[in-house]
């Protein structure tokens, strides 16, 4: 019995489970900074409310202030929860990419979701301003979907390999950037400057609607992510060894890009291009718990999960009362990280 | 663990007018090749001979253009790959592991045919994983995070390295395994380490087939040795037989001599090179 | 971490007057495009009175004014913008051993747009030639510090310290810029469409402004082709064969600087034509960086030209940036090269 594993077994039924012993600590680590965060994040704004207010109102307990339910609970809870859970899905999507592509500089942007997904809404909101709004998610999604399909279908050659995936994704990231580029440089300047906010990520104005549109998503994508957490084990040792082991690689990979692609969907959907949770998460969580997939994967997206709503509490006071979008502050917040990494590994 | 074929005599692994290829160009063409079971077969010849992608061919990471393999008289294109690896366990040539993790990782990683989505961890799975540990000699070291087993595998040294990939192979529990070149970066000593480690693995009843650079060294461990060239078997039997002077003129396009090696008697080939023709080196031209 | 460095099939040795004579037909085609690009446009000209405007000017025509001023010097832009980026191209690919390293790489483009959406925003900045020396600025700047931060890695300016280093400023550099553009709709207005990379509205003077850089550039670059052959063969390896490859990086990213610099403040970030010029090059003749280095000077400014001639012709009078034409005609060959041609 290894001295760092943390194993479940019964005796009764077939089931059975390990862990490294730092995961659920971590875990447990990462769930309170986040409560703490969230409490913060909720409590501040143009109105304040005290952090054990907020507590207590979403308890659903009496606070003696009236107005504080409302803001709580209908304008800011929904808001931050949306942080939470697009975080949480860019940190699995990426998590998955980079153990497919066996690439840490790999990220879902690689695989065409956010070109695909910038592409839709982008048209939607320049070249058709007249629709609503509310179609934007769906636009986004299906965009992201239909880019990374093709992007799937043209880099298979008698199966996919990672190499000629990245090469090709590239090439459609060129291809639908160019055209998202004509449309913001002809669009109307008013309409160019909503994309770009939602080109930069931003959870200004969500709602309980798209936290409800959100967790069907989570509920499934991060499941089906946990079950297969031996299968991108496999992949990351290599097609060879993984089909050495006995892992059907093809339909494995296959299945876990769409695991991915729907999750970063769902975000990118929600949120706009948020940029760099799905790439710096993982890589995070990796110095954590080490880069078995079973630990790795529900640590990285606490991780995510906490850098977006730290990123949009930092937007929303940096410059108070001018708003940040949160998919800036994760970049900005993401870069200096990388350097710090790469100065770091020199030791 | 139940084993489908205890018959020894039995072949359980063979080529059929194998023709592997890779794109549009075909390295290996109509070969027949019959693995015999609970021996030591090596793979031996020059460079693109093609005993490499016969290995992946017989290990069904490559797809036959026409023929096939057969385990126990089944293709292995028809039967689940999952199935495949509980029986065949391979390792290619320098593989490569994700930074950070640990040994006991690895080899932990090898039980994956045998796990499904629930049952991620059995008692099995564990006691494998300790044989396999204990065998290529991982629990050596102090006890606790500084012995071999919890070290991180980018930390050891190549000959550990390549012991701890074997040990994710033996984790898998099958008792045929396939390397590509196992000795491949290592020095003499970890060399003959490694080499001796698969006949510890074949005295327990493991049938093994790996392509071995080093003529004498296929000699010393081989029961079976098979010469390519071109993408056809030129020679196979035992290395007595196979290894001859005319056999390395034909296949490697080299003199030589061959001569008993003094510590096993099996044939040790000495090549002759252009400056020592009749034993005397060509004074000419000095 | 995967090696992404495909291997394309069909390359190889060929022989040097094979080569020159490659050389001699893409010098014509050049000139071909050149004409082709001075003579079509919004304004209908005949070829003879093309001819006659270059070479016996009559101040009266309309036609005559229209080429000398406009097609002309934009002509001239496009050659020199195209050879540059495919040159800095194919010398920050030899030097990173990275195929997917353009020469946004070292972070210049977007280093230059945001010098220039910056002096738009803080200083209402608005004419070309005023961007262009912020672009310098910028480019230079920002290239100098992913060098210094590469040099901070470990084992100093390898490759993959460089990528990482040149990715993440540009991750960086690229927020503040939209940042500043989320901000303010005013200097959104007014860059937007150079930040989509032009050559519309150059003139001679502009291009007399970069042309010492750009030549300077030019002359680094093709100086160094035989020192970037033996290092795109590995560090060790051109280390071994006596070359201080530090003082090569050093100047081959000097050399980047003065050519991405010089293009992009005359034509705004196109980044396109350094990435898939030195591939396609490589294709036709192999790894040597002698040849690679004329082969991607002639054809990235053929392929700028007929790029610059699509985007003026799609939607005439009216055209599109070249910097977003060159993309769309582009990536349907760089995915159709990776499908058939890599192994």
């Amino acid at each position: 019995m290894a001295p760092n594993w943390l194993v479940m077994r019964s005796n009764q039924i077939p089931v059975s489970f390990r862990l490294h012993q730092r995961v659920p600590k971590m875990l447990l680590l990462l769930g309170s900074l986040i409560l703490v965060v969230l409490v913060l994040s909720v409590s501040y704004g143009e109105y304040p409310v005290p952090p054990l207010d907020v507590v207590w109102t979403v308890l659903g307990l009496e606070t003696g202030n009236p107005d504080y339910a409302f803001i709580v609970n209908t304008l800011r809870l929904p808001r931050v929860l949306v942080a939470l859970l697009v975080g949480m899905a860019l940190a699995i999507a990426g998590t998955i990419t980079q153990g497919i592509l066996r690439n840490p500089l790999a990220a879902p942007d690689i695989i065409g979701i956010n070109a695909g997904a910038a592409l839709a809404a982008v048209t939607l909101i320049i070249a058709l301003p007249g629709v609503s709004v509310s179609i934007l998610p769906i636009a986004a999604f299906v965009g992201g979907f239909t880019v990374f399909t093709l992007i799937y279908l043209l880099a298979w050659n008698r199966g996919s390999s990672p190499l000629r995936l990245v090469l090709v994704g590239i090439g459609f990231s060129l291809m639908t950037g160019a055209i998202t580029n004509i449309l913001v440089t002809f669009g109307d300047i008013y309409d160019v400057s909503q994309a770009l906010v939602w080109l930069a990520g931003s959870v200004y104005g969500r709602s309980w609607d798209e936290v409800g549109a959100l967790l069907p998503w989570l509920g499934a994508g991060i499941p089906a992510a946990m079950l297969m957490a031996r299968d991108l084990n496999a992949l990351s040792l290599g097609d060879d060894l993984a089909r050495g082991i006995g892992s059907p690689v093809e339909w494995r990979r296959g299945l876990l890009l769409v695991i991915s692609v729907a999750l970063a969907g769902a975000a990118v959907a929600t949120a706009g291009t948020v940029g760099f949770v799905g790439f710096i998460a993982p890589h995070i969580a990796r110095r954590l718990v080490g880069p078995t997939h079973e630990g790795l994967l529900p640590t990285a997206a606490l991780t995510g999960g906490l850098l977006v709503v730290l990123a949009d509490l930092v937007g929303r006071t940096l410059f108070a009362p001018i708003e940040l979008p949160c998919g800036l502050v994760t970049s900005a917040l993401g870069a200096p990280y990388f350097l710090y990494l790469l100065i770091q590994r020199r030791q | 663990m139940p084993q489908p074929t205890p018959d020894r005599s039995h072949a359980r692994l063979e080529a059929q007018r194998l023709t592997l290829g890779y794109d549009r160009e075909i390295v290996v063409r109509e070969l027949n090749l019959v693995i015999p079971t609970g021996k030591i077969t090596v793979l031996v010849g020059p460079n693109g001979c093609g005993k490499s992608t016969l290995l992946k061919g017989l290990g069904r990471l490559l797809q036959p253009r026409s023929g096939a393999v057969y385990l126990d008289g089944r293709a292995i294109a028809q039967q689940s790959t999952k199935a495949i690896a509980r029986q065949l366990g391979l390792l290619p040539q320098s593989p490569t592991a994700p930074e950070g993790l640990t040994v006991r990782e690895l080899v932990a990683q090898g039980r994956y045919p045998y796990q499904t989505w629930l049952q991620q961890w059995s008692k099995a799975d564990e006691a494998a994983v300790e044989r396999a540990l204990r065998m290529t000699g991982m629990k050596e070291g102090d006890a606790g995070d500084a012995s071999l087993e919890n070290r991180p595998l980018d930390s050891l040294s190549g000959g550990q390295r390549q012991r701890a990939w074997i040990a994710m192979t033996l984790a898998q529990e099958t008792d045929i395994l396939l390397l590509d070149e196992p000795t491949t970066f290592l020095d003499l000593a970890h060399q003959v380490e490694v080499l001796d480690l698969l006949i510890d693995l074949n005295q327990t009843g493991c049938t093994i087939v790996m392509v071995l650079h080093d003529l004498n060294q296929a000699c010393r461990y081989a029961d079976y040795l098979v010469a390519l060239r071109e993408g056809h078997v030129f020679a196979q039997g035992i290395p007595n037989e196979v290894m001859t002077e005319a056999m390395v003129r034909e296949v490697f396009g080299l003199e030589s001599r061959i001569v008993r090696d003094p510590i096993t008697g099996t044939p040790l080939c000495l090549p002759i090179s252009r400056w020592y023709e009749g034993h005397h080196r060509v004074a000419e031209g000095f | 971490m995967v090696q992404l460095r495909p291997r394309w099939a069909g390359q190889g040795g060929r022989s040097p007057s094979l080569l020159f004579l490659g050389l001699v037909i893409g010098a014509i085609l050049l000139i071909l495009c050149l004409f082709a690009s001075i003579g079509l446009g919004a304004a209908e000209i005949t070829p003879s009175e093309v001819g006659q405007a270059l070479f016996a000017f009559d101040e009266t025509s309309t036609e005559h004014l229209i080429i000398r001023t406009v097609r002309l010097p934009r002509s001239l832009i496009a050659v020199l913008v195209g050879s540059g980026m495919a040159i800095a191209g194919a010398i920050m690919q030899g030097l990173t051993g990275n195929p997917l390293a353009s020469p946004s790489i070292l972070g210049v483009s977007t280093g230059a747009a945001f010098a220039v959406v910056l002096a738009t925003f803080v200083l209402g900045v608005s004419s070309l030639s005023v961007y262009a020396w912020f672009a310098l600025a910028g480019g230079a700047i920002t290239a100098g510090l992913v060098y210094l931060f590469a040099a901070l890695g470990p084992g100093g300016v390898t490759p993959l310290n460089l990528t990482l280093a040149g990715t993440v400023f540009s991750t960086l550099i690229a927020t503040l810029t939209s940042g500043i553009l989320v901000l303010n709709q005013q200097t959104l207005e007014q860059v937007r469409f150079w930040l989509a990379g032009s050559l519309a509205g150059g003139d001679l003077a502009l291009v007399q402004q970069v042309i010492p850089y750009l030549l300077l550039g030019f002359l680094l670059a093709l100086g160094l082709g035989r020192q970037v052959t033996t290092l795109s063969l590995g560090e060790s390896v051109a280390k071994g064969l006596g070359q201080n490859t530090a003082w090569i990086k050093v100047l081959g990213a000097i050399s980047v600087v003065l050519l991405v610099g010089g293009s992009v403040s005359i034509a705004g970030p196109i980044g396109f034509v350094g990435l898939i010029v030195p591939h396609f090059v490589r294709f036709l003749v192999g790894v040597d960086y002698r040849w690679i280095l004329p082969y991607a000077a002639i054809l990235g400014a053929v392929m700028l030209l007929l790029a610059d001639i699509c985007a003026r012709l799609v939607i005439r009078p009216q055209e599109l940036p070249v910097g977003l034409v060159m993309p769309l005609l582009g990536a349907p060959f760089f995915i159709y090269l990776i499908r058939t041609r890599m192994r």
